[in-house]
């Protein structure tokens, strides 16, 4: 490493800085919006920092209920809906790694053929809604997404077959243990960065949908946070209009601000719990191919 | 004797199959189920008679699509699109991930890291107000603090579709980048770091050690991140072409892809025969593109085939 070490160094650090810079003003600029008093946003438009600083937009939307309540909506649907997702992959996964069950092959590809091919949005909006009937139902929130093919439940299994040794399940199978126990007692611990990893995909994945709620979604009571967002990016009335903020004096509604505010709100808990399991999304990503 | 060996395996395996049911099932409904509703680009749809018992039309709704210009706009958009997608978001994130593995600081590399991800973790509804802060025509930033200064008018982004190729592309590198590098970067740190002390001792200059060490390690993930994309070339980002432009009509142009037009027609216009014929269109070249991809790779490395 003779020749210039100092100024490639300095190259990269300056690209890296910049495209940080790059990844994180726009957040400045939304949480500084949020902050902002109306009319200051009104006469100068968005800035970096708040030039009348101003609570306004948060105080509005803790006195409404709709915010609160479409939290609500989203966490009880991030929790159950990333639950029932680790449960269902992890319960299909663990008999597809098993490579003496008889009609494996058959059940691998029933699964693998869902990631080739798909029917596309109108057959599944008609049958979800006219089949099921799970318009402006939490249903709606929860089942279209679930699992979007088996991609995730070919990504557990490889990572059972890979990592959990055939020698432990045979002991435990002659100590007499059952399948269940087996999968929960003994893969599971021993498989915590791929359930990490499917967990926490599921788990961003619920909170960021939109599209349920676009799709499904009339009732404002089942907004979730991104429903609300969806809702009032082109419709800045949306939150006056909700039936749940009557109360509120409908005359000085800082829309400008409250809109950013709401976008605050949806983003920071992912900003702010994410980094905390990066590592778990770094190291799943690169588990290994997932192969038919 | 084999009966009772059957029951023997029966015994044995039950609980598998047991085990594996509920996710069946939920695959079966939403996965396989709407697979037959395809049918539905041939039928003329009312909703007395639902999926099933509506008028089949042959391929009228076909006729309709490709006699519009439409077809012709949203095929050429979700191509060019995702082919610009593919060649910048491979440049850039193998750049960014070799400058990642050249960073020596552990902490400056994680701190990179986390930052350049963070736009990948949040909705893309969300992305839409971060654009709109910028771009807005009354308060945005650019009109405000930027042409503003410079003695320009304002320009009405939202209505101008010549910006939005650039502005989409853009988002799509910036939300992407931080995930797409991470493959990558996996690559670079399983590279035995012999090949570079080598390299470096022969004189080989800084690109000459990229282009002949670091490219040729990486070219089989290349290979196959360039194929998966290929083969999903007919699909596109709703979010992207939905939120982003706010669903200006004026946009549509450059914004319209297979995906917001399917949905356009499902829930908007009413018009569900085209809806379902573009649907139907899309899963089936979708589909032919898989599998064409794919065979191609089985041809060349069989070891990157996807099966």
């Amino acid at each position: 490493m003779v020749e210039n070490r100092k100024g490639y160094n300095i190259l990269i650090h300056t690209v890296m800085v910049i495209l940080c810079v790059l990844c994180l003003a726009p957040f400045v600029l939304l949480i500084s919006a949020s902050f902002s008093s109306e009319s200051s946003l009104i006469a100068g438009g968005y800035f970096f920092w708040p030039k009348e600083f101003s609570t306004v937009a948060y105080e509005y939307l803790l006195t409404g209920g709709s915010v609160i309540r479409a939290y609500g909506v989203t966490i009880i649907l991030t929790v159950v809906g990333t639950a029932m997702n680790l449960l269902i992959t992890t319960l299909i996964a663990y008999p597809l790694s098993v490579k003496e069950m008889p009609g494996r092959n058959v059940f691998n590809f029933i699964v693998f053929f869902t990631m080739l091919f798909a029917g596309g949005l109108v057959p599944t909006y008609m049958m979800w809604t006219q089949i099921f009937h799970i318009k402006n139902t939490f249903a709606a929130l929860l089942f279209p997404s679930l699992l979007t093919n088996g991609f995730t439940i070919m990504m557990m299994r490889s990572y059972f077959q890979a990592n959990i040794p055939k020698e432990v399940l045979e002991s435990a199978r002659m100590d007499g243990a059952g399948e269940v126990y087996i999968l929960f007692k003994i893969v599971m611990p021993m498989s915590l960065p791929i359930v990490a990893t499917i967990g926490l995909m599921a788990g961003i994945g619920y909170w960021n949908d939109w599209n349920n709620n676009l799709y499904y979604i009339t009732d404002p009571n089942l907004n979730s946070i991104q429903g609300l967002l969806n809702r009032m990016l082109t419709n800045a009335q949306y939150l006056k209009q909700a039936a749940s903020i009557g109360n509120v004096g409908t005359s000085a509604v800082p829309t400008t601000a409250v809109r950013m505010a709401v976008a605050v709100l949806g983003a920071v808990p992912i900003l702010c719990i994410y980094p905390f399991f990066q590592k778990f999304f770094v190291k799943g990503m690169t588990i290994g191919a997932v192969k038919g | 004797m084999k009966t009772k060996s059957n029951v023997k395996k029966i015994r044995r395996y039950l609980p598998f199959y047991l085990m594996m049911l509920p996710a069946l099932v939920y695959l079966f409904i939403n996965n396989y189920m709407p697979m037959s509703g395809l049918v539905l680009a041939f039928k003329k749809y009312n909703v007395r008679d639902g999926i099933y018992n509506s008028p089949w039309v042959g391929l009228q709704n076909f006729e309709y699509l490709f006699t519009t210009k439409d077809a012709w706009v949203i095929t050429r958009n979700t191509i060019l699109y995702n082919l610009v997608f593919i060649l910048l978001g491979t440049v850039c994130s193998i750049m960014v991930a070799v400058f990642l593995n050249d960073i020596v600081s552990k902490r400056a590399k994680k701190t990179y890291q986390t930052i350049i991800l963070l736009p990948y973790m949040i909705s893309m509804v969300v992305v839409a107000y971060l654009v709109n802060a910028f771009l807005a025509s009354d308060t945005g930033f650019v009109n405000n603090y930027i042409l503003k200064p410079l003695g320009l008018g304002s320009i009405a982004f939202y209505s101008e579709t010549k910006y939005w190729p650039f502005i989409l592309v853009f988002i799509n590198l910036w939300k992407g980048i931080g995930y797409s590098c991470i493959l990558y970067l996996a690559n670079l740190g399983g590279i035995d770091p012999g090949y570079y002390e080598a390299a470096a001792l022969d004189g080989a200059t800084r690109w000459q050690r990229f282009s002949k060490i670091t490219l040729p390690c990486l070219k089989p993930t290349i290979i196959t991140m360039t194929i998966l994309a290929i083969g999903k070339m007919f699909y596109s980002d709703f979010g992207l072409f939905y939120q982003v432009p706010m669903q200006s009509g004026a946009l549509f142009n450059v914004t319209q892809t297979i995906d917001t037009y399917v949905f356009y027609g499902l829930m908007k216009n009413g018009n569900i025969g085209m809806s379902a014929a573009a649907g139907f269109y899309q899963s089936m070249v979708g589909f032919v593109l898989v599998l064409g991809t794919n065979a191609i790779v089985r041809k060349l490395s069989k070891e990157n085939a996807m099966f």
